[in-house]
């Protein structure tokens, strides 16, 4: 296929047809900072931060959803497209509030990072008329708070919900400076479609969406990501484990929208994304049990062990191998099952080795 | 799976039976309803109306337990219209004749009666899915947990080969296994009848293979028991001793009554696990293990494909990940057993597992592979059957199967039909998911029931209400829903306080010794 040419920046660019202005920019390295734009969701133009300027065209143009066409010649920072970024994202800042410090999305905020980048300090238009909404924040849910006050109407939570999670559990209601993101009419988001996935979460920009469950875990930046696969349904989700190492706890669990290795293309449902506290829970078991007289007392491995064994020993040798069964668990991974049969198998004989593969 | 899920995205026509998909696997749900709304005819067959169901072209409502019914209907009707694929049954599959006599009596009219569903809807969607020209089947438990659940799955299989909708992308039958490492439990052997990769314990040649990788020991030749048949054994004091690592029979096996009898009958009891389940509590040794996120390993997910897991924290107080605990029995038994890491036990699979040969960690670090991967230059099998089907001549075979009513079916003592299954928001026993976020969101259990019978019964929702079987009884909250149908009743099975397994059978299929959960004989009142 012929790549198409155009120039960004003065530098001339090669790039695959059909690719937007930024997807362009993107695959050559030349950065356009964003907010509504995500790799995986359909572009939009809502936000107007990539707002480029290409020459012959009288229009600034929204670089995510403006094809990139042959002979193009693009400016990504003209004094020009700065002055309009500034003013679109001060104009965002002048609905948003500035708790930055106390907003659990700090560090990772897309906005923040776009107001450092055009070293907005404050908004110019705070004291013309509309200041911050006063939206009450919902968090009647176990599993994500909302905080409309924050949201920039970047709508990427809605196509979330739309293209990913395929439900439209949310859209955009009423007009002008009262828009908001909410469940139909009349219905709060438990009773709604929403399933609690949480894909919109993860993809808010900003703290307008968080997840309640990592309230007080940590911060963005003092998080180490494990990758692993859930440990629910069968489907074999790729999971990353946030862990904060401070407190040696997980403290989120999120996905990777351009992971090349996992099969779920990113996706996830409440039980993958918010059902890990059971991990760090205080009736986990820590110690071997030994049962005296119908009551539990803790005992050490060693004691437990040789109970095990002695016991196991004894049962073969007077019963027989084929008196002692083991169950083991579609919860486990390959190697623990591998060596389940074996014990059953080598060590003590019987073929009596099954799990719950049918329940 | 025989297909991978790419495959889904290549499917024109998606037919989804006794799989609430979207409850029990939400990203799989997720991706058929994408491709039905990119355009792909969806077929759903549940008695329950699910959520797919508000999507599908064609929804048939066939009464729980006439699977096999429904789907000899299907057939009859490709047959008799000569939709089957006559050149992928002359090339790759036998015993054809014997489907021929088996279905012909299964007319739309007839199947009709015994199903509930309209014939015309029976043959819409025998039309809709012949035509294809790719098809693929979905299904869950709703399709295995009968006393006849293999017959329904060899129906499954007879559909796609007569049309021939198998070995390409966008076709398959594609069972959606319920557990994270299920398939991987199956591979590894941890099955009555089969060593890794289902080579046979009655095979003499697999025999002296496992013991010579296995420091010499004779291996036994005779299959062991299931899961049902030794909780039945041990009821009777056949089995004296259970080790039961990582499972909750007190609240998932059917019949808890019966399950805690044999339990206390036992002479040692040994559970392996992350709380103090209710099982854990009737043993006499509890070992603690360390859970998801704590230790290295591998799963097998639904569509074979094995993936790594890693730890991320450590585990609590002298938690052990059951690895290194059963090594430390066996080693204390007296097997040279020397493995250090999860890695090692894995070279320990590779190394007599066919199907797993060409795997290691180095590899999987990559990315995930699906089995068979034979050799280390294998790339792995996302789509199975492509040429030759896994018997000695190549070719599949056609098992006919006879519909056959359920072991337990309403009657005037207990008229109604109680079928059970998994919530979204809860995983079967509940020992995770009500220790997490969903536990809070869905406390307790809940019984739906239809307008029509709560309107006779004089029953609000969020009443409670009794359900009771010839096995026992339980209490939960009514909701009232059109999702069952009249005279049916749907019980989630994560509660252990108020077990729905009470309710349930220890009646199994032959074959698989698979429970008949999603048929109990009920009656229901207000409590």
């Amino acid at each position: 296929m012929q790549g198409i040419e155009a120039i960004i920046n003065g530098k001339k660019i090669v790039a695959e047809p059909g690719m937007t202005i930024l997807q362009a920019a993107r695959a050559n390295g030349i950065h356009i900072p964003t907010l509504c734009d995500h790799p995986v969701l359909k572009p939009v133009g809502a936000c107007r931060v990539c707002l480029v300027e290409v020459e012959k065209n009288p229009k600034l143009m929204t670089a995510c959803s403006t094809p990139l066409n042959p002979g193009m010649v693009v400016h990504t920072h003209s004094p020009r497209v700065l002055e309009a970024r500034r003013a679109v994202v001060e104009l965002l800042l002048v609905r948003h509030p500035l708790d930055c410090f106390s907003c659990s999305s700090n560090g990772q905020c897309e906005l923040q990072d776009v107001a450092y980048e055009l070293g907005i300090k404050e908004s110019r238009f705070a004291d013309e008329g509309d200041t911050c909404r006063s939206y009450t924040l919902e968090d009647a849910n176990p599993f994500y708070v909302r905080d409309m006050n924050k949201c920039i109407l970047c709508g990427r939570c809605i196509r979330t919900c739309d293209s990913l999670a395929q439900y439209h559990a949310i859209d955009f209601q009423n007009r002008g400076i009262k828009t908001m993101v909410q469940p139909p009419v009349g219905k709060d988001l438990e009773n709604s479609d929403c399933t609690f996935c949480g894909q919109c979460v993860q993809m808010c920009p900003v703290g307008a969406l968080s997840e309640k469950t990592s309230i007080g875990q940590g911060r963005p930046w003092e998080m180490e990501k494990v990758k692993t696969v859930c440990s629910y349904c069968g489907v074999g989700c790729e999971l990353n484990i946030h862990v904060n190492r401070k407190t040696g706890r997980i403290a989120n669990v999120k996905t990777d929208y351009t992971s090349q290795t996992g099969l779920n293309e990113g996706r996830a449902c409440v039980k993958g994304r918010f059902a890990w506290q059971f991990v760090h829970s205080d009736e986990r078991l820590t110690k071997p049990l030994i049962k005296e007289n119908g009551t539990f007392r803790e005992a050490s491995w060693d004691e437990a062990l040789n109970v095990v064994v002695g016991r196991l020993s004894h049962i073969r040798e007077e019963h027989g191998p084929d008196t002692i069964g083991f169950f083991s668990s579609a919860r486990c991974t390959n190697e623990e099952n591998f060596l389940l049969q074996r014990l059953a198998r080598e060590v003590i004989g019987t073929n009596n080795v099954d799990h719950c593969a049918h329940l | 799976m025989t297909n991978d899920f790419k495959s889904i995205k290549k499917a024109d026509v998606l037919l989804v039976i006794g799989s609430n998909t979207t409850e029990t696997h939400p990203v799989i749900g997720a991706m058929i309803k994408e491709r039905k709304k990119n355009g792909a005819k969806l077929i759903v067959c549940d008695p329950r109306k699910i959520e797919l169901a508000k999507y599908a072209d064609v929804y048939l409502r066939q009464k729980s337990g006439t699977d096999v019914a429904l789907v000899n209907g299907m057939m009859h009707v490709i047959l008799r219209d000569n939709l089957h694929n006559e050149a992928f049954i002359a090339e790759r599959v036998e015993n054809f004749d014997a489907l021929k006599a088996t279905v012909a009596s299964y007319t739309p009219e007839k199947v009709s009666e015994i199903t509930g569903v309209p014939a015309e809807l029976i043959e819409e969607a025998a039309r809709i899915y012949a035509a294809g020209p790719n098809s693929a089947i979905f299904y869950t438990m709703g399709i295995t947990q009968h006393v006849t659940g293999t017959n329904n799955v060899r129906t499954m299989a007879n559909l796609a080969l007569l049309c021939g909708m198998l070995g390409r992308p966008g076709t398959g039958v594609n069972p959606l296994r319920g557990q994270n490492n299920v398939q991987g439990a199956c591979d590894m052997g941890c099955l009555p009848d089969v060593f890794t990769g289902y080579q046979k314990v009655s095979n003499p040649e697999v025999r002296e293979k496992m013991k010579a990788a296995w420091n010499g020991i004779e291996m036994p030749a005779t299959p062991g028991l299931s899961v049902v048949k030794m909780m039945e054994a041990a009821g009777k004091g056949d089995i004296k001793a259970l080790f039961i690592m990582g499972e909750n029979p007190m609240v998932t096996d059917p019949d808890t009554h019966h399950v805690r009898h044999s339990l206390e009958k036992l002479d040692l009891l040994v559970v392996q696990d992350i709380f103090l389940t209710e099982t854990a509590q009737l043993a006499d040794v509890v070992l603690p293990a360390a859970c998801w996120g704590e230790k290295d390993g591998t799963f097998t997910n639904t569509s074979r494909t094995v993936q790594r897991v890693r730890k991320a924290v450590d585990a609590p107080g002298e938690a052990r990940a059951d690895w290194e605990i059963l090594t430390s029995i066996a080693q204390r038994m007296g097997a040279p057993w020397t493995f250090k890491s999860a890695s090692e036990v894995f070279d320990a699979i590779a190394q007599v597992t066919p199907s797993y040969a060409g795997m290691s960690y180095a590899r999987l670090e990559e990315g995930p592979l699906a089995w068979p991967c034979p050799t280390p230059d294998h790339p792995g099998t996302p789509i199975l059957h492509t040429e030759k089907f896994a018997r000695p001549n190549g070719k599949a075979s056609f098992s006919p199967c006879e519909w056959k009513a359920p072991h337990e079916w309403p009657d005037e003592e207990y008229p109604f039909l109680a079928t059970t299954g998994r919530l979204l928001y809860h995983y079967h026993s509940g020992s995770m998911t009500r220790r997490s976020a969903p536990g809070e969101f869905v406390k307790e259990l809940y019984v739906e029931v239809n307008p029509k019978d709560a309107a006779r019964m004089n029953l609000s929702d969020g009443d409670r209400v009794r359900v009771t079987s010839r096995r026992g009884s339980v209490e939960g909250k009514a909701k009232i829903t059109d999702r069952v149908p009249p005279e049916m009743v749907f019980l989630p099975f994560h509660f252990g306080e108020a077990s729905a397994n009470i309710l349930t059978a220890a009646v199994i299929d032959p074959d698989s010794e698979t429970p008949g959960y999603k048929v109990s004989a009920v009656r229901v009142e207000k409590a």
